[in-house]
């Protein structure tokens, strides 16, 4: 009994302790302008997302004037700061709103291809044989299909909604972070701290979930990162392709679609969500550029 | 050496299997929703329904189909697309084709400037060239292939007026219209390969024999030429054969845009209108497409490289 009370606070002051880790490699940043760049890129955008409701002047869903270049004034008050789109909606105001779309669904993405990816790989990894073949084997399928190819038909038979776009993102991402966690966990299992508490008694789950994960997140830290950038990519290509989330809301690689056709006369109505979209993931790609420096420093 | 082809291959075949079990189950099976429907549509009656799934063969079992249905593959009876109204094989085989070209130009112009920069950010680590490469590499691998498709055709459609903005070649095969699509890839794709070919570079040059060179005195060009590149250069031969995975997903996008008659657009084509036999045949493909390549990087990457293929 008395070793379960030593156990549930442990983690709460181990967590305490790598929290203010956390905050000083981020405080780390400074030394690398490159993680500088990123870092301030992608606040910028997370700036964007919480203050939507305050930036953005206008509706992103009603009609107000259609085909407004931009800087013009609208008639009832406003100035379309980005122009309007083909249907009269304010463009800066969708792509305000839409940064909202992208940095909720980015995420839930990551995180549940995440958790799918660290259970599969602590598994794989712990405890081999037969497990880690069958894992592995499946990863490798799975990795072999081109990955556009596989959320086209994933898609194509499940649908376009914003859950099925986490769910093809999770078949399609896991398996590359269960590799990665593999790997590391192939490294980790025979170290000391792992063999006692395996001599503890600590049930296997507890091992992974305590010992191994933990000391296994620097890399899986930047690549974290990387795979943000790329399920924003992901996200937007489908929009861009017709299969991301279904219409009005405002979504960036959406916007690029429905106004495409027009960007010969109007070519701001695809401009401006372009540089939104590649703005974020150069972000993201910059910060993981930084810490990877600076993890490789010390 | 043989043992191992012989083992990719097997595990070529297994793939292809699982990967043709996998689509069939989500394409042809009622685990996604009834395939009458989606052929038919929304608004066709059960009557229909029934009366297709009853010529189409869909009420035998799952298990007597699938044999049936692979059996047909292998023997090249690839069924009828609804949308073009032909045999699948008929509207592929020319798609194929045409992304070929398109592959095969994105890979001539790709593959020399991504070595090139790669080796001489590689060359010399953490100098001022070398950040700079990387960065400029993060920059073009962090715009989306739509969204450069959309930059370059501001400035060389739009802008300059130089280069034609659809690429469908109505009037007969042109160059100047391969021109935006092969930039729109080669731009996204070269970064990582850069980025590899430079850790490979890199790697190599902190090895003993290339001190040894550099001490004996040989000049600097000689050493990189003769002794730094040919190790150099192995992993990323690796590197450029999963490309062609890569390649496959970018082409998709960079097709749709610029309205090429391309197999990627195809893909895209059969999904939207729901021709499943055209989807199935066309994702096997590409799937095939993958899994060779993988399987000849992996057997190209021990035959190239003396240290495994001789232990």
């Amino acid at each position: 009994m008395s070793t379960t009370a030593t156990t549930t606070q442990m983690p709460s002051a181990g967590y305490g302790a790598a929290l203010w880790r956390a905050l000083k490699s981020f405080g780390l940043l400074r030394e690398s302008w490159v993680g500088m760049v990123g870092a301030f890129l992608v606040l910028f955008w997370v700036m964007v997302a919480i203050l939507a409701p305050l930036i953005a002047t206008f509706d992103p869903n009603s009609s107000i004037q259609p085909f407004a270049k931009p800087g013009m004034v609208a008639a009832k008050g406003g100035t379309f700061w980005l122009g309007t789109d083909h249907i009269g909606r304010d463009i800066l105001s969708r792509i305000v709103w839409g940064s909202r779309t992208v940095l909720i669904y980015a995420p839930l993405a990551t995180i549940s291809a995440y958790t799918v990816g660290i259970l599969m790989g602590l598994l794989a990894g712990y405890r081999r044989g037969w497990v880690d073949d069958v894992l592995s084997r499946l990863a490798d399928i799975i990795l072999s299909f081109p990955v556009l190819v596989l959320y086209i038909i994933i898609i194509a038979t499940i649908g376009a909604s914003g859950i099925n776009i986490i769910i093809a993102i999770t078949f399609a991402s896991s398996p590359g972070i269960m590799r990665i966690v593999r790997g590391l966990v192939l490294d980790l299992r025979n170290r000391d701290y792992v063999a006692a508490a395996q001599t503890r008694g600590e049930s296997d789950w507890k091992v992974m979930l305590v010992e191994i994960l933990p000391n296994a997140r620097g890399p899986l830290i930047v690549d974290a990162c990387l795979r943000l950038g790329y399920v924003i990519i992901t996200i937007g290509v489908l929009g861009f392709l017709g299969l991301g989330l279904p219409p009005p809301d405002p979504d960036w690689g959406g916007m690029v679609n429905e106004t495409r056709q027009m960007a010969m006369a109007f070519p701001h109505m695809t401009l401006f969500p372009c540089i939104a979209i590649s703005s974020l993931i150069l972000g993201f790609n910059l910060l993981a550029d930084g810490l990877r420096e600076i993890s490789l420093r010390d | 050496m043989v043992t191992l082809v012989i083992k990719r291959i097997g595990f070529m075949i297994f793939t292809m299997i699982i990967v043709s079990l996998i689509l069939f189950l989500l394409l042809e099976t009622e685990l996604t929703g009834d395939p009458a429907a989606r052929v038919l549509g929304q608004f066709s009656n059960e009557e229909q329904r029934e009366l297709w799934r009853e010529q189409h063969g869909y009420n035998q079992p799952v298990m007597v189909r699938y044999v049936k249905w692979l059996g047909n593959f292998a023997t090249g009876d690839l069924g009828e697309s609804i949308r073009f109204k032909g045999p699948v094989a008929d509207v592929m085989l020319p798609r194929l084709w045409n992304t070929a070209i398109l592959g095969f130009w994105t890979f001539a112009i790709m593959i020399p400037l991504s070595l090139t920069l790669g080796v001489l950010s590689g060359m010399r680590e953490g100098s001022m060239l070398d950040r700079s490469i990387s960065v400029f590499g993060i920059l073009t691998t962090s715009v989306p292939e739509f969204a450069s498709a959309v930059f370059f055709s501001a400035l060389f459609v739009f802008g300059l007026k130089w280069l034609p903005g659809t690429s469908s070649m109505s009037g007969g095969f042109e160059f100047r219209q391969l021109i935006l699509p092969v930039m729109v890839l080669v731009v996204y794709d070269f970064g990582y390969v850069a980025r590899m070919t430079r850790a490979s570079m890199a790697e190599v040059m902190t090895s003993q024999y290339i001190r040894t060179a550099v001490l004996k005195g040989l000049p600097y060009k000689s050493v990189i030429v003769k002794h730094a590149l040919r190790n150099a250069l192995i992993a990323p031969f690796t590197v450029i054969m999963l490309q062609i995975n890569w390649l496959l997903s970018g082409v998709i996008v960079v097709e749709f845009f610029f309205a090429y008659k391309g197999f990627g657009a195809l893909i895209l084509e059969a999904s939207l209108n729901n021709d499943i036999a055209l989807l199935e045949a066309c994702a096997m493909v590409a799937v095939f497409v993958a899994v060779a390549t993988q399987t000849l990087a992996d057997i190209g990457y021990t035959f190239l490289n003396p240290r495994i293929r001789f232990s």
